[in-house]
């Protein structure tokens, strides 16, 4: 068993399809956020919306780290490039992404030095080839990607390396899926969790959406019959609370060990999102006995003045009021070559999903409403 | 992805052809021969196949 083709079989796809349709045959019209964006892009990739009835509506969320981080933080990794010898260390996802005025690829067409890497530990490998040089890394990403870069500036102060630092731009789910919940324009009634942050945090801390916001979740795993068999245990569920469908990665008090990592090296802190504003206890900060490894301490950036591009939608498209194909700029002006908002940029955007799997259903100046109803998805089984 | 060497806290993991280094400081007491899940070079969770055949078994009994 290698719990990926298993997950993908065609047969017991349909049936489980074909239970969600049977469940769901009720006058009452689903409206279910997947807050993940490696779900929106799965679910685009396998075809699933065409699997469900009419009265099920997916959305998708806030859940790509990539996406959510604002322009202000770009700019901010921009010019401390710029300003410094220090090398840049990232994964390839954010180097696309657009800042105010240019974007890490742009930079270093202009001599800055940065560096994909697949995971932290490869940045403070990097600090001990250069000692020299500041090695800074990007720390982008939710409580999944957290605890690695907690690990890592563990490892950099037990090994005394202090040409590393992490410029910290975490954030945290729970926070702003109450911001979400809370959002009369948004009107959900469940979400579609995140596997993988789960793995981390575990079923409690979203306990609440249930308790005071009477939304029904379930914690999904990522192939096919995870997503549907989660959508199932939402309608099914006899009052709102949070089903777990990925037991075989995620438990329910989550990777204690990972908490703790957190904890050591992080504390809470306010955190802006694009699109959302700034949320109240959604990000993390590195604790002041590690200011050693803050790349904002050690260096003092100075403020940096973020503009948006106003045209584009990504904020909207991020909180699940708008789809892509409603923004002027989707498919024309930006594109996965040339993106505008960051959305398009990163593989788990939702722009970069709809652009991927259904722009041909979406001629240009497609009104709203009828952007809604035609969605037409590409299916492609992996067997 | 399977753990095929340990030593200290890195691990030689693989999934079909693909071999790649794990970081295995985020779980406890990981044996070599676990399947493991992978993100941004740490395995941050093992994959218990007691559930994962328990979830196929309730999704026939769904279907």
């Amino acid at each position: 068993m290698k719990y990926v083709d298993e997950f993908r079989d065609r047969r017991l796809v349909e049936k489980v399809a074909a239970a969600v349709r049977r469940r769901a045959r009720t006058p009452h019209a689903w409206r279910i956020m997947e807050v993940c964006g490696t779900h929106t892009m799965n679910i685009f990739r396998f075809g699933l919306r065409d699997l469900l009835p009419g009265n099920i509506e997916l959305v998708s969320g806030p859940g790509c780290p990539v996406c959510v981080t604002p322009n202000a933080y770009v700019d901010k990794a921009i010019k401390l490039a710029e300003d410094t010898d220090a090398i840049i260390a990232t994964f390839g996802d954010m180097i696309k992404v657009p800042g105010s005025h240019s974007s890490l690829e742009k930079a270093r067409g202009s001599g800055v030095t940065v560096k994909t890497v697949y995971s932290c530990m490869d940045a403070l490998t990097l600090a001990k080839k250069y000692p020299s040089r500041e090695v800074v890394f990007l720390g982008v990403g939710f409580e999944t990607t957290a605890p690695t870069v907690a690990r890592t500036i563990l490892a950099a102060k037990r090994g005394g390396v202090e040409n590393f630092s992490v410029l910290c731009g975490h954030k945290t789910m729970p926070e702003a899926l109450k911001v979400l919940a809370e959002d009369p324009k948004l009107k959900v009634d469940g979400f579609l969790l995140p596997g993988h942050v789960s793995a981390v945090i575990g079923s409690k801390p979203y306990e609440f959406l249930c308790r005071k916001h009477r939304l029904r979740c379930a914690i999904a795993g990522f192939e096919p019959l995870d997503i549907l068999e989660a959508i199932y245990m939402i309608v099914a569920q006899s009052s709102p609370k949070v089903s777990l469908e990925y037991s075989r990665i995620v438990a329910r008090r989550g990777n204690t060990l990972a908490q703790g990592a957190i904890r050591d090296v992080f504390e809470k802190t306010a955190s802006t999102w694009r699109g959302m504003g700034e949320i109240a206890d959604s990000g993390l900060k590195i604790r002041r006995k590690f200011s050693g490894f803050d790349a904002e301490r050690k260096f003092r950036i100075g403020p940096v003045r973020p503009k948006e591009d106003r045209r584009c939608m990504c904020g909207e498209v991020l909180k699940g009021v708008k789809i892509p194909p409603q923004c002027r700029l989707f498919g024309r002006l930006c594109r996965p070559e040339s993106p505008v908002g960051a959305c398009m940029v990163s593989s788990e955007g939702t722009c970069a999903a709809y652009f991927k799997y259904s722009r041909s259903s979406f001629p240009p100046g497609l009104s709203a409403r009828r952007a809604g109803g035609v969605i037409r998805k590409k299916k492609r089984w992996i067997k | 992805m399977k753990i095929a060497e340990i030593s200290g806290d890195e691990a030689l993991v693989t999934a079909g052809g693909l071999r790649r280094k794990a970081n295995l400081s985020l779980l406890k007491n990981a044996k070599v021969g676990e399947y493991v899940l992978i993100h941004a070079g740490f395995a941050i969770e093992r994959v218990k196949s007691s559930e994962a055949k328990r979830t196929l078994k309730a999704l026939e009994e769904l279907a």
